[in-house]
Formats: C-alpha cells, sequence, structure tokens
C-alpha cells in the first residue's frame, strides 16, 4: 500500500510539503483555556483507506474532528487536507470533505429528500443533476421508499442513514465521520461498515472514523490510538497486536503486588497490576502457564490466556486501562 | 479540485466511478436554500403562525379600543379613533415579533447540529447570514401585509405609490430587525437568553418609536431616544404612506426609508462580522 502510494505521489506535480496522505497532521495541539486537549499529534491518513481515531472520552478524538472539519482553529500546528490547510484554507477543505457529526445534523422538519435537496445547494447541485443524486444516495441507503417522509417521523437508524447521504451528497474524496456508529443496533453497524468499505473500493473515497469502540476500530485499515491528547499509537489493528509480542496473561492471585514482584524475578519480562489483577504478555502463553502454576502453586486463583486485542495495545501502550476511571494506578 | 493526485489511477481510467465533486458552488443557490427552508419551517409548525398573526392582533385592539377614549384625538395629532393612531405601531410590533423570533431558529439550528452542517459546507458566511436574514425579512414582511387588510377600516387612504413604499418600509424593518435577531442569536445557547436580551431591549425600543405616543408630546431626552430609534422611521415612515392626509409629519418619507437603508446595512454587516468568526473555541 504504502509503496504504490510512494509511485504516485513521485508521479504527480504536488508541492513537497504532502507529497501522498490525504490528511497530514504536523505536530497538531490544541489548548482550551487551561486544559491540553491535543498535544502534538502528527499522523498521515493514506489515500482510500478507513482510518480510525481510537481512544475514550477526553483523549482529544472530538478536538480533532473539529479541526478537521474546519470548524476550530488549532492553537498550534497543522492539519492539511488534500493538501490545503484545514485553518487557512477552509474553503478548500470544505469542498473536499464530508462530515457526518456524531450529533444529529438533518433538519427534522423536512423531508428526507428536502434534506439532500437543501444540501446539494449548499454544494452547488441542482436541477436534474441533483434530483438524481438525491434519488441515487436515497436508494444506496435504503430509503428511497421514504424519500417524501419527514425525518421527524424516521427511526434513529434511518436518520443515521439519512445523515450518511447528506454527507455524501457532493462525492467528496474525503469522508469524516464522528462516532458513527451511536445509536445504531447491530445489524445496523453492520451495514454502515459495509458502505463504507464500499466506498472505499469502488469510488476511493478516504475515510476518516471516530471511535471509542474496539470491535469498532477493528474494521479500520489502520488506526491512531489516542490517550490524553498524546498519539500513543498507529498502525494496523494487527500490527499493533502483534507488536504486542504473544499472548496476554492474566492472574487472579491474593496478593497481586507481590506475585507481580515475584514473577518478575522469577521469568523476567514486566508485569503489571491493571484492576487488581497481574497482567503480563509473554510468548508461547500456554507453556509459561504451566511454569507460573507450578512455580507459585497455591498463591493463583485462576489464569488466562489471549490473544492480545485492541485494549491490550491501549494498555501497553499507557499502562492504564482504556476506562480508566475506577481502575487503580498502574503499578509500574 | 487542482489536487487529484489523492484519486488513484484506476478511478479516472473506470467510467463507473463517479465524476469528481463539483467545484463551483453558488452563492444564489445557497441563498435561496436557506431562505427557501426558513419559510417552509415557519408554516410546517402551526402554532407559529397562529401565534404570529393572533398576538398583535389582540394587541391592537385591546390597547387601541383601551387608550381609545383616554387620550384626546389632538393628543395624536390627527382627528381619528387611537386605533387609527395605533395602526401603523401595531403593524410594526407584527414585524417585529416575526422578525426577532424567526432567528430563534439560528438557536435551534445550533442546538438541533444543522447549523454544524451548513457551517463545514464551501460557503460564504455572508451567504449563510443572508439567507437565514433574507428567510426571516420575507416572513416578517408577508405577516406584516396580511395586516394591511385592516387598514381600510381605519381609514387608511394610501395609493398605488404609496403602497409600494408601505411594502419597501415592512421590507426594511423586517431586514433591519432579522439582522439584529441574528446577530444577537448567534452567540447564544439558550432561547431563555434570546427571550431576556429581546425584552430588555427590544419591546422598549418599540415603545419608543411613536407605536404609541406620537413624538411632539414625548420630553425632551425621550425624544432624543425616539429619533435616533430606527423603528421610529419605520413607524412614522409608514403613517405617512398610510393617512397621507390626516398626519401631520415628523420626517419625510424618503427619509425615513433612507435611514432605514442605512439602518439595514449596518446591521447586516455587524451580523456578518459575528458570524465570520473563527477561533480556537468550539463553533457549536
Amino acid at each position: 500500500m504504502e509503496l504504490t502510494v510512494a509511485e504516485r505521489a513521485s508521479r504527480s506535480h504536488e508541492p513537497p510539503a504532502v507529497p501522498e496522505a490525504v490528511i497530514q497532521l504536523e505536530n497538531l495541539s490544541h489548548r482550551y483555556d487551561e486544559r491540553l486537549a491535543l498535544d502534538g499529534v502528527s499522523f498521515g491518513v493514506w489515500p482510500a483507506e478507513i482510518f480510525g481515531l481510537l481512544g475514550p472520552n477526553g483523549s482529544g478524538k472530538t478536538t480533532l474532528f473539529r479541526i478537521l472539519s474546519t470548524l476550530m482553529l488549532p492553537t498550534l500546528g497543522r492539519a492539511v487536507i488534500q493538501g490545503f490547510d484545514a485553518a487557512r484554507q477552509p474553503a478548500r477543505v470544505r469542498r473536499a470533505i464530508g462530515v457526518v457529526f456524531q450529533a444529529q445534523s438533518i433538519d427534522p422538519k423536512l423531508t428526507a429528500a428536502e434534506n439532500l435537496w437543501h444540501t446539494g445547494h449548499l454544494y452547488g447541485l441542482h436541477g436534474g443533476a441533483l434530483k438524481s443524486r438525491i434519488a441515487e444516495m436515497l436508494g444506496r441507503v435504503g430509503l428511497a421508499e421514504r424519500a417524501g417522509d419527514r425525518v421527524e417521523t424516521f427511526s434513529g437508524g434511518m436518520q443515521r442513514r439519512v445523515e450518511l447521504a447528506k454527507g455524501l451528497m457532493h462525492r467528496p474524496s474525503v469522508l469524516l465521520l464522528d462516532e458513527p456508529s451511536t445509536g445504531l443496533d447491530p445489524g445496523a453497524r453492520r451495514d454502515l461498515w459495509l458502505y463504507l468499505k464500499t466506498l472505499r473500493d469502488e469510488e476511493h473515497v478516504t475515510v476518516l472514523v471516530t471511535t471509542h469502540l474496539m470491535e469498532e476500530a477493528e474494521h479500520c485499515d489502520r488506526l491512531a490510538i489516542l490517550s490524553e491528547g498524546k498519539l500513543v499509537a498507529l498502525g494496523t489493528p494487527a500490527e499493533l497486536k502483534r507488536e504486542i509480542g504473544g499472548d496476554v496473561i492474566l492472574m487472579e492471585a491474593q496478593d497481586p503486588a507481590s506475585l507481580a514482584r515475584r514473577i518478575a524475578e522469577r521469568f523476567g519480562g514486566n508485569p503489571t497490576v491493571i484492576d487488581g489483577k497481574v497482567r503480563l504478555e509473554r510468548e508461547n502463553g500456554h507453556r509459561f502457564v504451566t511454569d507460573v502454576v507450578e512455580e507459585f502453586a497455591g498463591e493463583i486463583i485462576s489464569i488466562s490466556v489471549s490473544k492480545p486485542t485492541l485494549e491490550d495495545v491501549f494498555i501497553d501502550r499507557t499502562g492504564h486501562r482504556f476506562w480508566n476511571e475506577t481502575a487503580a494506578p498502574p503499578a509500574k | 479540485m487542482a489536487h487529484t493526485s489523492s484519486i488513484p489511477a484506476e478511478a479516472a481510467q473506470n467510467p463507473a466511478v463517479s465524476a469528481p465533486a463539483p467545484v463551483r458552488t453558488s452563492a444564489a443557490l445557497a441563498v435561496f436554500s436557506l431562505w427557501w427552508r426558513e419559510i417552509v419551517r415557519f408554516y410546517r409548525q402551526r402554532s407559529r403562525v397562529m401565534g404570529v398573526i393572533l398576538s398583535p392582533l389582540v394587541f391592537w385592539v385591546v390597547i387601541g379600543s383601551g387608550f381609545g377614549n383616554s387620550l384626546r384625538p389632538d393628543a395624536t395629532g390627527g382627528g381619528g379613533h387611537y386605533l387609527e393612531y395605533f395602526y401603523p405601531g401595531a403593524l410594526i410590533m407584527i414585524v417585529l415579533f416575526t422578525s426577532i423570533f424567526a432567528m430563534m431558529s439560528v438557536i435551534e439550528d445550533r442546538r438541533e447540529g444543522f447549523l454544524l452542517s451548513v457551517l463545514v459546507a464551501p460557503v460564504n458566511r455572508s451567504v449563510i447570514v443572508l439567507g437565514k436574514v433574507l428567510g426571516g425579512t420575507t416572513l416578517a414582511t408577508i405577516q406584516g401585509l396580511v395586516f394591511l387588510v385592516f387598514a381600510p377600516a381605519v381609514g387608511a387612504q394610501a395609493d398605488a405609490a404609496h403602497l409600494v413604499l408601505v411594502v419597501v418600509i415592512v421590507f426594511l424593518v423586517a431586514f433591519c430587525l432579522t439582522a439584529l435577531g441574528f446577530a444577537v442569536a448567534w452567540r447564544m445557547d439558550s432561547a431563555q437568553g434570546f427571550h431576556a436580551v429581546v425584552n430588555l431591549f427590544l419591546i422598549p425600543l418599540w415603545l419608543l418609536s411613536g407605536a404609541l405616543f406620537p413624538i411632539r408630546g414625548a420630553s425632551g431626552w425621550i425624544r432624543a431616544i425616539m429619533r435616533a430609534n430606527p423603528l421610529t422611521y419605520g413607524v412614522e415612515g409608514l403613517r405617512a404612506a398610510l393617512f397621507p392626509a390626516t398626519h401631520s409629519r415628523e420626517f419625510g418619507l424618503g427619509a425615513s426609508v433612507g435611514v432605514l437603508a442605512v439602518f439595514s446595512a449596518i446591521v447586516f454587516a455587524i451580523a456578518f462580522v459575528i458570524a465570520n468568526r473563527r477561533s480556537t473555541k468550539p463553533a457549536a
């Protein structure tokens, strides 16, 4: 993927500042009065990939989304979309992006078709071309039959589909979605992801999705994981999990802190205590389990071995759980 | 779009792939669409329509009839009943209510999230302000002109030329007030705050417009405020256009229209500047 991108970039005559990425963040930082919400974030999003921005609430996702959608100026650094600076050239950026907000943005007093009609006008579509685009988009999101009904009579899932159609009316090359599966049932969620993949594969749309759901992040081609305004991990879900190195072993014990210390002395590694459990990353976890249970027989109440998840990636990089409001401080 | 390198080569070769996004956006189209939405939304909320038509009518009849016998006819500068004197003021009140409350939609749009989707569209902020303000202006002008059916009942003798002037004055007052409503509503996040501002500033503005009592009878400093009040030019202008014969004029009709036009331009510019600010704070 990177190779073809590089090839493409070498053939084009673009300014050197942004050689290949569709979205390029350069040391992006944002401060709300006294709180630093984004702290020097830099990464690139490649053409026609589904890029996930994963992080718990308060990690800076929404701040980043606001800056990318040109609604807020960053206090430091740059966000460049399709070669245009979101802060300095908002009009150019706005033409390139389609935005689907987490909150409803469609007008409930208008019909589905009227909502799209209005949006089309804002993007310069009109007449027959607009009419056929409305029919096309409503068909794609499965709402052709309800075109003439007011949106206020729709279910939550149907309203989300109108939102998506609205964001795509002007055929944006970049689609930004903020927590798109909020309020969707599992079936609707699956449909949404199928559609995003179709957009990527057939129309080569670059999709950026913010999410706080691990299972949703798994669908992304690449991920940036944010924690407290900092970029803590970047890569494909598989790469990130592979970097953990082997398996994740969790042990319940009478005295987790002492067990962790003694495991470190006996077996090495870096066992930590998270949520009252000893946690350890280890290759060939199944063999380690027999060793450790033999060594500390009677002290371990339960033990489990699992393949690393994205949550493990998060724990590995930040030293605390994804939802850390209730978690104990990391035992380092 | 100048920058196309991000679209893979396959996309350019594949005819089934959609055409690139339209580049040219039309300001007129965007203004029209925002205007249209304002109108459609208003008439789909029946209670709003009823409130706007009925409340000024009730005001006019109750206040006009109540004062009718208390004020001597010569105090108002004409020979007619107080209902006649009060008529232009009542019309301006309809325009005031409709204009200002039409711009409550700015707060609603922000709360409902609709505004965000307009703000990320590639349209200039002046287009957004103009579309919404013209929408509110149209609603207020229509409501004001509907009230004109009562004009013959109070003995208005306007000819065709004067009727055109009436329309122009009503439109300008509506535009001025709608733009003012927009400017006030833009930074507000609650309807309550908006009501507070309306009650504190706009109702007094109307009371001191010559709607209830003439400028001539007012004391010195009140008179100065009334002369600085744009609504005064609306009320006096309407009075002069509707009753050319009976009322002695405070200002010429042309002066009234001119002052209203200047005020409209100023208030619109203020609304634009307020809406055009981009900052490091969330936009909505």
